[in-house]
């Protein structure tokens, strides 16, 4: 019986879908088997980060309507042999499916799968009620901005009125802007949320370069946030990873610059 | 289930009403209600969604078999419980003590507390989130949103929390929006009180001073 993961935010463009896609294909490289669900109907986006957009055939609503079975709408990752994707409808919203039918649909893929990453669209209406429906636990996404803290505060309210334990994922860190105080540090964010910190992520330009080319950025090594992804795989596995060290990126120039006192 | 129905149900303009007998025991009244929304009057419970009013008579009852009820409609999916009333016999009120009400844990963005009396919550209040009571507001924790102590008009009321960062501040009447001189970096509890309507911060220490009731020990 598989754990079933719902990612969420609560406010749009933190980092929902680069998160789900880059956990599903990081547990996927830890050897595990795994399926990522769509549940942004009408706005479906995990298949084009992944760059499995032109192998959908059926999806998720195709799935509770009874077109097709649960097998024939999983695509498989084009890396990964134990790495799949339920895709979202794009024609249809929100509204044509329940909360039951995800929950039936999530159910049936837990016998089969070891984790099932649920991808949750924008917002706290139907959507979000679909995507939490089946969920087992949670993980929210914040950006350092206050805006986003609000909203992922919020939505970890309405968790624990599903009783479904959350984790944080602190996103797009800029380790400067920390620095001098233009940014919320991460212990500022934790300490109003309250929940447990399952890993920050750095801004790093190559996750928009890897998105757009509909390859993960887990799979680039040479990336930080890649690492930062892969940390938080092995922390969902249950191992124990210290977190990254945000400010050691300093290159030869700035070293050089400090030794001189004008860095 | 013989004899006296212990729950009835009335169709009002604006939904359903629900009286429960209060004389009977908690765990029979779910049992009835539970039998109600699942079998005899399951076919007139369906269908579009519906107000319900539960009317508990003078019952006294917890939070949590409040919850119960609520859940055991809510499972009926078109039923929404709107008001739970109950008016108990004054006589039964305990006396002063019994309107402190303690809550555990953390008030998040959109979630309000309301109550009768003072409150005493053992965590934080976050941005977004709000309690309000018509007494005393203590916070053992940081208070980051907004409360509103003496919410029926008593000025005598104070807000302490251990952290003050409120958004907004309300004793009574007034409204506050706490200016930059108030963010101590000092940890210590600080409380909030009205002064000739204006409102004023102070360590927790004076708080006896505000009130003029000191502790008096026996034998000192």
């Amino acid at each position: 019986m598989g754990e079933a993961i719902v990612v969420t935010s609560g406010k749009g463009g933190v980092g929902k879908t680069t998160t789900s896609a880059n956990l599903g294909t990081a547990l996927a490289l830890q050897g595990k088997k795994v399926c990522m669900v769509d549940t942004d109907i009408g706005l479906r986006n995990l298949d084009v980060v992944m760059g499995l957009e032109n192998r959908i055939i059926y999806d998720i609503i195709d799935v509770a309507e009874g077109r097709c079975r649960l097998a024939q709408a999983l695509v498989k990752d084009k890396r990964f042999d134990e790495l799949y994707m339920l895709p979202a409808a794009q024609t249809k919203d929100k509204h044509d499916i329940s909360p039951d039918q995800v929950k039936q649909i999530i159910g049936d893929l837990k016998r089969d799968f070891d984790y099932i990453i649920i991808d949750c669209p924008a917002g706290i209406e139907q959507g979000f009620r679909n995507a939490v429906a089946g969920a087992d636990a949670a993980i929210i996404v914040t950006t350092p901005e206050n805006a986003a803290v609000r909203d992922a505060d919020r939505v970890i309210g309405l968790l624990e009125q599903h009783r479904i334990p959350a984790r944080l994922i602190i996103n797009r860190i800029r380790a400067n802007m920390v620095k001098s105080g233009e940014m919320l540090d991460v212990d500022e964010i934790v300490q109003v949320l309250a929940v447990d910190l399952l890993g920050i992520v750095p801004d790093d330009e190559k996750v928009i370069k890897a998105a757009n080319s509909g390859e993960p950025t887990v799979m680039d090594p040479s990336s930080r946030a890649a690492i930062a992804y892969r940390n938080i795989a092995r922390r969902v596995l249950g191992e124990k990873v210290p977190l990254m060290q945000l400010d050691d990126k300093t290159g030869m120039m700035q070293r050089f610059r400090k030794f001189f006192g004008i860095g | 289930m013989t004899g006296k129905q212990r729950i009835v149900i009335k169709g009002v303009k604006d939904g359903l009403v629900f009286l429960l007998d209060d004389r009977c025991g908690m765990d029979e009244l779910l049992a009835e209600l539970n039998d109600k929304l699942e079998r005899s009057h399951h076919k007139l419970l369906t269908g579009p969604l519906v107000h319900v009013k539960l009317k508990l008579g003078s019952r006294r009852i917890s939070e949590a078999d409040k919850e119960r009820l609520v859940d055991a409609i809510r499972q009926r999916g078109n039923l929404i419980v709107q008001s739970i009333e109950s008016d108990p016999d004054p006589a039964e009120q305990p006396a002063g003590a019994g309107n402190l009400h303690v809550m555990t844990g953390v008030i998040r963005s959109g979630q309000t507390v309301e109550r009768d009396g003072h409150l005493l919550l053992l965590g934080d209040v976050n941005p977004g989130g709000s309690v309000s009571c018509t007494g005393d507001i203590f916070i053992m924790g940081a208070l980051r949103g907004m409360a509103h102590a003496g919410c029926r008009g008593n000025t005598d009321a104070v807000i302490a929390a251990s952290l003050m960062r409120p958004t907004q501040l309300r004793i009574a009447d007034c409204i506050s929006r706490p200016p930059e001189e108030w963010m101590t970096d000092d940890a210590q509890m600080e409380f909030a009180y009205l002064e000739d309507g204006r409102m004023r911060i102070d360590k927790i220490s004076r708080l006896s001073r505000f009130r003029q009731d000191p502790i008096v020990f026996k034998g000192v």
